[in-house]
């Protein structure tokens, strides 16, 4: 970039540029719509004015960006201050507030009313923070990027689904062997990927992961196709199942039958899990195995140098990573009480990955606030009902889900393009090692 | 006058080695011994095959031809040949009832193998740190092997146990003595990335050293660094061959250092070896001097009208 040149002038012909750009996208796709007419011919309905405001937009926003930018480069220069982040009282009572939101919930809302707010807004994103952490050790340690995620969710959610009628074993028996099942698929696929890295490895997951999901779609006699398996045993608190009647959970404790009762527990549940898991990987990473699979995601060749067999610290990162997800499977299947192979598509796989990239590959606290953010936000757009009366009935904006997404990741590469914890504790530190000898 | 050590007591063997890329011979049959406690240097013109040879030896290169015999007791020549008769990677301590080491056939084991078993560390050309990862943890890493089996697979780290925090605290130790060593103590919780140039150079060594290695192999530690900078590596690797564990082997370009801490060079030159000996030998030798300097006008002329006498055109 010349000196000589005004900021202002330079925002106007980068802001050129891009409208440029934008024009070149919008013309074939926003300029002209083809639709069949009465005669089954296509009919082109021309959109010019929609097509000048995407210009515009793409003017306005290109142009402030530019401008926004160049004000903000001196400041770049100058060292980002070190801030060690003072979070004593915060730990706490942030997992106060976690405990008691189902509650809180209940009490504030009825019986009724509190299914969706535990049910969505608190076991789902809790069920997206086990996979977010469980994609972590994969994709965030160990470097190894994972587009296949969701195969281990599902070998989880069917490994259950299947096994609890056959073999009659309660939850607390299938949660491991769910866990042990996706571990193993996660052990078979890392075998023969153990070679490939970065872009390779990644069409090689996303190939499995289909593989995985068009079994379950064929395989009609064993996983009822599209159909899906339902009718298997749900959860139940030490033996008591959680159904109406005198032998159900409610009656035992002289409650009300509500089916909300369900959900608190299973809120609890995933809870205790996803801490357990994060207690897990927070120790792994302190560990042998753990520094490893790090030193792995920064140079293989040199770990190798070191006489770190390699092969095996890639698979047990795909298998450990596996089975945080066959556990999470499992939860997701008691969760729904239905589960089918629409369940587990590669945008399933895409939103884990996204959580994992917003939050940081690598921080434990920036995926689950990523796993808030993206799971917490696309379901409040449902809520946004009000928008009909502005934008006509038409309007649905569950619609823009992704967009947004796509915005927001977009931003956050611009912003803070190493997620939304970006700085890496060291795992061991030397003390008094600050002053220079 | 005594035979010099690399023939009276040699640490690591290398017997007609050849390395080819399709039709390129790299290395083309080398033969060479490195003596246990000597410096031995790699020398050569750029593209004479140094480094593939440093591949091969590390197992990063599976050489066309040859053998390379490695042991930290003394290598001798039935029980290579005894070894070689079979098809193990490497005689173990228990059965090598005569010397108490075992042989490694280096050219038959895979990388991490070479330093997990046989314990040759190296360094490469292009530094390759963790730049993400502490000073401090790049040594942890480098003693994987030891704590891996401290921490039980990792059971008995996710408990806590003793013997874990204990061999945890002395890997620390041996990490916070080396970095006191390479002047780096006060940088020790800072991205490994993050080091000046010289200091990255100095890390990677000490975390070679970490792992415990009988033999050190540096890819040209100076290559970058100022003399000031090189005359404290040149008294560094002598330091840490006259504490006698570790022996070294090194390319390097910059020939002060060599002839400052060398005691063996071995000169290559098109991938073929060229001279072998004592500094003061090689420094003498006729064909170093023209694979460095060139020759004189007249030999060229000399060459080229052999070559036109043979093969008119």
């Amino acid at each position: 970039m010349s000196g000589q040149s005004s900021p202002f002038a330079h925002a106007l012909k980068d802001a050129a540029l891009a409208t440029l750009i934008v024009a070149g996208i919008g013309f074939p796709v926003v300029a002209y719509r083809a639709d069949p007419d009465f005669n089954n011919a296509l009919a082109l309905t021309s959109r010019w004015p929609l097509f000048f405001i995407f210009c515009g937009l793409g003017f306005a926003l290109r142009f402030g960006l530019s401008l926004w930018g160049a004000r903000k480069k001196p400041s770049q220069a100058a060292p980002a201050a070190h801030t060690s982040a003072k979070r004593g009282w915060l730990p706490p009572l942030g997992l106060l507030a976690i405990l008691a939101y189902p509650l809180v919930m209940l009490a504030v809302m009825g019986p009724q009313g509190a299914l969706k707010w535990v049910d969505t807004y608190g076991v789902q994103i809790l069920l997206y923070i086990l996979l977010g952490w469980g994609l972590n050790i994969t994709v965030g340690l160990a470097g190894l990027l994972d587009l296949g995620y969701v195969a281990f969710y599902a070998v989880g959610a069917y490994g259950y689904a299947l096994l609890a009628p056959m073999t009659g074993l309660s939850f607390w028996a299938l949660l491991p062997i769910c866990g042990a099942l996706a571990a193993f698929w996660g052990f078979c696929i890392g075998f023969p990927i153990l070679r490939l890295r970065g872009d390779y490895l990644a069409i090689v997951t996303l190939a499995f992961a289909e593989i995985v999901r068009i079994v379950l779609v064929n395989w009609d006699v064993v996983t009822h196709g599209e159909a899906g398996l339902f009718g298997f045993p749900g959860v139940s608190f030490f033996g008591l199942p959680f159904i109406p009647g005198p032998r159900g959970f409610d009656a035992h404790f002289g409650f009300k039958f509500a089916g909300v009762h369900k959900l608190i527990f299973l809120y609890y549940l995933v809870l205790a899990l996803a801490i357990l898991a994060n207690f897990v990987s927070i120790r792994l990473r302190r560990l042998p195995l753990g520094r490893a699979w790090e030193a792995l995601r920064e140079d293989e060749i040199a770990c190798r140098a070191l006489g770190l067999d390699t092969a095996n610290i890639k698979l047990t990162a795909f298998a450990l990573g596996a089975f945080f997800a066959g556990v999470a499977g499992c939860l997701f299947a008691l969760r729904q009480g239905f589960v089918s192979p629409s369940s587990f598509t590669f945008t399933e796989s895409a939103t884990i990955l996204a959580i994992v990239v917003l939050g940081g590959r690598g921080s434990q606290v920036g995926v689950a606030m990523a796993a808030v953010l993206i799971v917490g936000a696309s379901e409040l757009l449902r809520e946004l009902t009000f928008l009909k009366a502005i934008f006509g009935q038409d309007f649905d904006p569950t619609q823009y889900r992704m967009l947004l997404v796509g915005m927001a990741m977009v931003a956050m590469m611009n912003f803070r393009p190493r997620g939304l914890v970006s700085s890496r504790e060291p795992t061991i530190v030397l003390k008094e090692a600050e002053a220079p000898v | 006058m005594t035979a010099p050590r690399w023939i009276a007591d040699p640490l690591l063997q290398v017997d007609r080695l050849t390395m080819r890329f399709g039709g390129l011979v790299a290395v083309n049959n080398v033969s060479f011994a490195a003596g246990r406690g000597d410096i031995t240097a790699l020398i050569g013109p750029n593209g004479a095959g140094k480094t593939t040879l440093f591949n091969c030896l590390t197992g990063f290169y599976k050489p066309t031809v040859g053998r390379i015999a490695f042991s930290r007791g003394g290598l001798d020549v039935e029980r290579i040949e005894a070894l070689t008769a079979t098809s193990a990677k490497y005689s173990s301590a228990k059965n090598a009832q005569d010397m108490g080491e075992g042989i490694y056939l280096l050219e038959r084991m895979a990388d991490h193998e070479i330093a997990k078993k046989a314990r040759v560390a190296r360094t490469f050309q292009n530094i390759r740190l963790f730049p993400g990862m502490s000073a401090l943890e790049n040594l942890i890493v480098a003693q994987h092997v030891a704590l891996a089996r401290a921490s039980g697979l990792s059971v008995f780290g996710l408990l806590g146990l003793p013997s874990w925090r204990r061999a945890e605290r002395d890997a620390v130790a041996l990490a916070e003595k080396w970095l006191a060593r390479i002047g780096l103590r006060h940088r020790a919780n800072d991205p490994a990335g993050a080091l000046p140039y010289g200091d990255q150079r100095r890390l990677e060594i000490a975390r070679a050293m970490c792992s415990g290695p009988a033999l050190l192999c540096l890819d040209e530690p100076a290559a970058g660094l100022n003399a000031n900078e090189s005359a404290g590596l040149a008294s560094l690797l002598r330091d840490i061959r006259d504490e006698g564990e570790t022996s070294i082997l090194l390319i390097e370009h910059d020939m002060s250092v060599v002839m400052a801490i060398s005691d063996h060079l071995v000169v290559l030159d098109y991938g073929q070896k060229i001279a072998d000996g004592a500094p003061a030998e090689v420094r003498e030798n006729p064909a170093v001097i023209a694979a460095y300097l060139g020759v004189e006008d007249a030999e060229v002329d000399a060459v080229e009208s052999d070559i036109l006498a043979g093969d008119p055109r």
